[in-house]
């Protein structure tokens, strides 16, 4: 049976501890401690408590004149999660009973206060209220809008952050490209054995990944055609990207080879041998002649990736350029960088958050879908070397492990940050990217149930 | 935090610009509890005298985080998890960094529990100036059995003093394991809408954090919540569920962001706990140990970005730890803190006068690399830290950071020259664009070294003594 503890029941406390009166102590409404087996505390009468105890003139009568007593009343309000030591250091009372002398009666012992019955609640958060929207951008283009491509791929159109169907849901999951090169390049072992077979021939090599590998499209990366590598002329890299469009029906991205003085001659060279096929060509940035990246776009119909190194001022600058320019908006997508796991993906993912929070504040010179280059990710050791550099490691274990999922680690990061588009390179990994960004964007119904509880027994078979 | 401005904190200090807390103004002290860069506990004066009192209990009231922090264990492991301020890192910077706790159950042999365990805590790998390592162990009451889960609680406590979650569902197995290892703050995991009278009398007694679970059903997590806080438990963490895959996994990250968002961006004090995640669900799923380890991992990537304070993981495979180690190091990185070391030259080992002179850069990521890839291989040496102004290699060459001027002065600087005798540098690989210019303005020779300092090791023995 519950014991009512009453108003009047405090007043015997307090008197039986000596306190003569509360000075400052105003007790309004309803207040019951109940003790059984628990005492519930009601939070006003605590309130009351407090602030009483905090005011000075308590401090004589109680600090001085009953500091024992007090002790009895305070073990409840700390059941109840007051803050009594700090009202006690308020008053110069030293916290702690055991100072307390020999004989002074140990307070009543009082149970826990566990209520009967959980306290009902209901949770409820606001959403966020975005004005912005990202630019829906269009690559590839089908007979019907002057293309061969068999369907067209559509990025960004994002209303909210990555994933936040709750609030809002964004109308295109990220899609991903995986890369193929002009000539055979030095890669990963883990990655290489995918592609040893198709290496030589670049229209094999996008077939194997759009058939094989799943790849919503190809990049063709235009290689060779650096003047340090072969210097291929920029005729006979347009060869190539024919090849590419005749090899697959997917939408394709066109690459350089990065080096800024020789890609614009090889993208306008290519622009105007897929003309109408809207690629997109990658890419236009600040420190080439990006005119002519620019008008090679708008003359044959392509898309240009805007490509900016970690700097959200000069995305914004190049992206304006690229605008007076004449390039419109659903024709651009942006490339802020990737760093890989370990080797500066903090400030990538930061670089893509705050573009894309921004944009969705309402800046219209960042609303634009973002790629990332993820086979970046093969750039940091942890990918692809044998074993530690450094002696007091614990062991790296097997690499063709560990590559793979640096790919798939950096690409979820950027994907969780805002990115809308995935250069990958790792089967393996382009495929888990692609699951989990379709599982968290809504876009998959396939489901094996679980019982979330049973983690917590299960073994291994 | 509640408080907006430093002029805010700055009316609550005691104006006296006495000094003791290492700055020369208060006012300079306020800009730097605003971004939690001081403990408002470092003016002596605030926390000693009397008549500060309430100013310093209005302050600390102002300063707390928005996410209770929550600590884990004791000692020198002990683990704090929440303590947030900011729903983005950008903002300012994620504090504590995601708590890794791996698991182990009470049907394992010894044998094996032995090896387990000492395998999660002296596991390590070298990131930035230090060795990352794994926070904790997760028991697991397989067996259902008390007794057993409570000798297996022991044996672990006996091997690791790394802080522990005492996992069951059973409160008298928990309460068995309590009796063994309560002095070591261990978190319970966990008190649902079953057992939670139990559990809620096991914390008032042992005075150990608690995870209250609901899995998503956060109407019923905040019922537990609010019921434990009302009874004086303010050690709290959130367990929402962790579903890992369809549109169980949708859920599961809109309740850890829906979470997170009602404690900063609202402010809603009775659910402002950390966050409990359990990506060892995969295990249920995937059959095949690497499609479960994987899966894992991307689990643990979405929730080290998406608001989870503690996790519970069961892969200790090197290529599920290094990623997800790695990860939490990133994200948790301050973005304001200088990532730069001081330059100058360094002597590695006990280098003679014969030894090679490397160059690098003052970036804290280059330089400690470069630095434990000589050292760790033994190789006595000098490193000439060049000041880029933290940045990497590739980037001064690029930027201008890096240039044979700046290598120039600094050598000059660091009177290496009286130190060996056979004028030799060797730049890093990626810096092989400057090679030439460097060689004429020092009139050292020039060596281009591997573009990965993990190659000096092969390197030296094909180059070094140059001929
Ligand atoms: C993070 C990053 C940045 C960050 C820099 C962060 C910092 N504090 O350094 C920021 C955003 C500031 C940045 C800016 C720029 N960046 Co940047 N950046 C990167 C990125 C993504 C990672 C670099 C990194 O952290 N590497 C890790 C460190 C540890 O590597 P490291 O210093 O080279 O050290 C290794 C080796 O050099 C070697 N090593 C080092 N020392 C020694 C010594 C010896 C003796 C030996 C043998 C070996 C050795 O071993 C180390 C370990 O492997 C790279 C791309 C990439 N994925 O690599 C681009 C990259 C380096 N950046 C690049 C560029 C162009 C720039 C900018 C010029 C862009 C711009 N237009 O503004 C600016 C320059 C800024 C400046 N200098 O002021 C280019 C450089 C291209 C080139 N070859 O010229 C890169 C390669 C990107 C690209 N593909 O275009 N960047
Ligand atoms: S110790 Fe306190 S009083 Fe003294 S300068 Fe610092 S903030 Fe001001």
């Amino acid at each position: 049976m519950a014991r009512k503890f009453t108003l009047e029941d405090i007043g015997k406390l307090l008197e039986k501890y000596g306190v003569l009166e509360l000075e400052d102590v105003k007790i309004e409404g309803d207040i019951e401690l109940e003790v059984e087996g628990g005492v519930g505390v009601s939070s006003e009468l605590l309130a009351t408590l407090q602030a009483a105890l905090q005011s000075s003139q308590m401090i004589s009568q109680f600090a001085v004149q009953a500091a024992h007593g007090l002790f009895g009343i305070l073990a409840i309000a700390k059941l109840a999660g007051y803050p009594v030591e700090s009202v006690l250091q308020s008053l110069g009372v030293p916290a702690a009973p055991a100072a307390a002398p020999a004989e002074m009666a140990p307070p009543a012992p009082v149970a826990p206060a566990i209520p009967e019955e959980l306290v009902a609640a209901k949770f409820e958060v606001g959403k966020q209220e975005w004005v912005g929207q990202i630019e829906e951008v269009i690559i590839g283009a089908t007979a019907a809008d002057g293309g061969t491509r068999e369907n067209v791929v559509k990025i960004g159109g994002d209303k909210t952050l990555p994933f936040y169907g709750f609030e809002y849901q964004n109308p295109n999951p990220p899609r991903i490209a995986i890369d193929c090169f002009d000539m055979p390049i030095p890669l990963a072992k883990a990655v290489r054995e995918h592609y040893a077979d198709v290496m030589e021939d670049p229209g094999e090599w996008a077939k194997k990944n759009v058939k094989k590998f799943g790849a919503d499209m190809v990049t063709i990366h235009l290689i060779s055609t650096d003047p340090l590598i072969k210097d291929t002329p920029p005729k006979e890299a347009a060869k190539v990207v024919e090849e590419v469009l005749q090899a697959v029906k997917v939408p394709i991205i066109i690459g350089g080879s990065g080096n800024p003085d020789k890609d614009p001659a090889v993208l306008e060279a290519a622009a105007e041998v897929a003309e109408g096929e809207r690629c997109l060509l990658a890419s236009a940035n600040l420190n080439m002649d990006y005119e002519r990246i620019a008008k090679a776009a708008i003359d044959h119909g392509h898309v240009v990736l805007s490509w900016t190194q970690l700097d959200i001022n000069d995305q914004k600058t190049l992206n304006r350029h690229l605008f007076k320019l004449g390039v419109k908006r659903e024709d651009l997508v942006m490339d802020p960088t990737t760093a890989a796991l370990g080797y500066g993906l903090d400030y990538a993912f930061t670089n893509i958050e705050r573009m894309k929070i921004a944009a969705l504040k309402g800046d219209e010179e960042l609303a634009f879908p973002i790629s990332c280059g993820v086979t970046n990710a093969w750039g940091a050791r942890e990918a692809w070397m044998k074993e530690s550099p450094i002696k007091e490691d614990s062991d790296w274990g097997p690499r063709e492990y560990r590559g793979p999922i640096y790919e798939i680690v950096t690409g979820l990061t950027l994907a969780l940050a805002g990115g809308n588009l995935f250069m990958m390179m790792h089967p393996g990994a382009a495929a888990v990217v692609k699951e989990v960004t379709q599982t968290l964007g809504g876009f998959k119904e396939v489901e094996k149930e679980i019982e979330f509880e049973n983690w917590l027994t299960w073994t291994e078979k | 935090m509640k408080a907006k401005s430093p002029m805010e904190l700055y009316e609550l200090l005691p104006k006296t610009n006495c000094g003791e807390c290492g700055e020369k103004t208060c006012m300079a002290f306020a800009s730097l509890l605003i971004e939690r860069g001081k403990k408002l506990e470092e003016c002596k004066p605030l926390l000693e005298e009397e008549k500060y009192r309430e100013k310093y209990e209005k302050l600390k009231e102002l300063l707390a985080p928005e996410v209770r922090e929550v600590v884990i264990g004791v000692g020198e492991h002990a683990k704090k998890i929440g303590g947030e301020d900011v729903l983005h890192r950008h903002e300012l910077t994620f504090f504590n960094s995601t708590g890794l706790f791996y698991d182990v159950w009470d049907t394992m042999s010894d044998d094996a529990l032995k090896e387990r365990v000492d395998r999660i805590q002296s596991w390590q790998k070298f990131y930035v100036g230090e060795f990352l390592k794994l926070d904790g162990v997760a028991v697991r009451n397989a067996s259902g059995d008390p007794k057993r889960f409570a000798e297996c609680v022991r044996k672990v406590s006996e091997i690791t003093d790394l802080p522990l979650v005492l996992c069951s569902f059973d409160a008298t197995a928990l309460e068995e394991a309590l009796k063994i290892v309560a002095d070591k703050r261990p978190l319970l995991y966990a008190a649902t809408k079953d057992n939670w009278k139990r559990v809620l009398e096991l914390v008032l007694e042992y005075k150990v954090p608690v995870t209250v679970s609901a899995p998503n059903d956060l109407d019923g997590l905040k019922s537990l919540a609010v019921t434990f806080s009302q009874a004086g438990i303010e050690d709290i963490v959130l367990d929402p569920g962790t579903y890992p895959t369809g549109k169980g996994l949708e859920t599961t990250l809109a309740n850890f962001v829906r979470l997170r968002r009602a404690a900063i961006a609202e402010g809603q004090k009775d659910i402002a706990y950390p966050l409990l995640c359990v990506p060892m669900t995969a295990w249920l799923v995937y059959d095949n140990e690497i499609d479960a380890a994987y899966w894992e991992t991307v689990l643990a990537t979405i929730f080290t970005i998406k608001y989870a304070d503690i996790m519970i993981l069961h892969s200790i495979e090197p290529y599920a730890l290094i990623p997800q180690i790695t990860l939490v190091a990133n994200i948790y990185t301050d973005p304001r803190r200088p990532v730069a070391v001081t330059p100058g030259l360094r002597a590695l080992g006990s280098p003679t006068e014969e030894s090679p002179v490397f160059v690098t850069t003052n970036f804290a990521l280059t330089y400690y690399t470069v630095e434990s890839d000589i050292t760790s291989n033994n190789i006595d040496s000098y490193l000439l830290v060049i000041d880029t102004e933290g940045i990497c290699v590739e980037a001064a060459v690029a930027g201008g950071q890096l240039t044979a001027a700046k290598i120039k002065e600094a050598l000059e600087e660091s009177g290496v020259e009286e130190k060996v005798k056979h004028k030799t540098l060797v730049l890093p690989g990626l810096a092989a664009r400057i090679s030439g210019e460097t060689e004429e303005a020092t009139g050292w020779k020039v060596m281009v070294g591997p573009t990965d300092s993990g190659r000096i090791p092969d390197w030296m023995e094909k180059n070094w003594p140059p001929k």
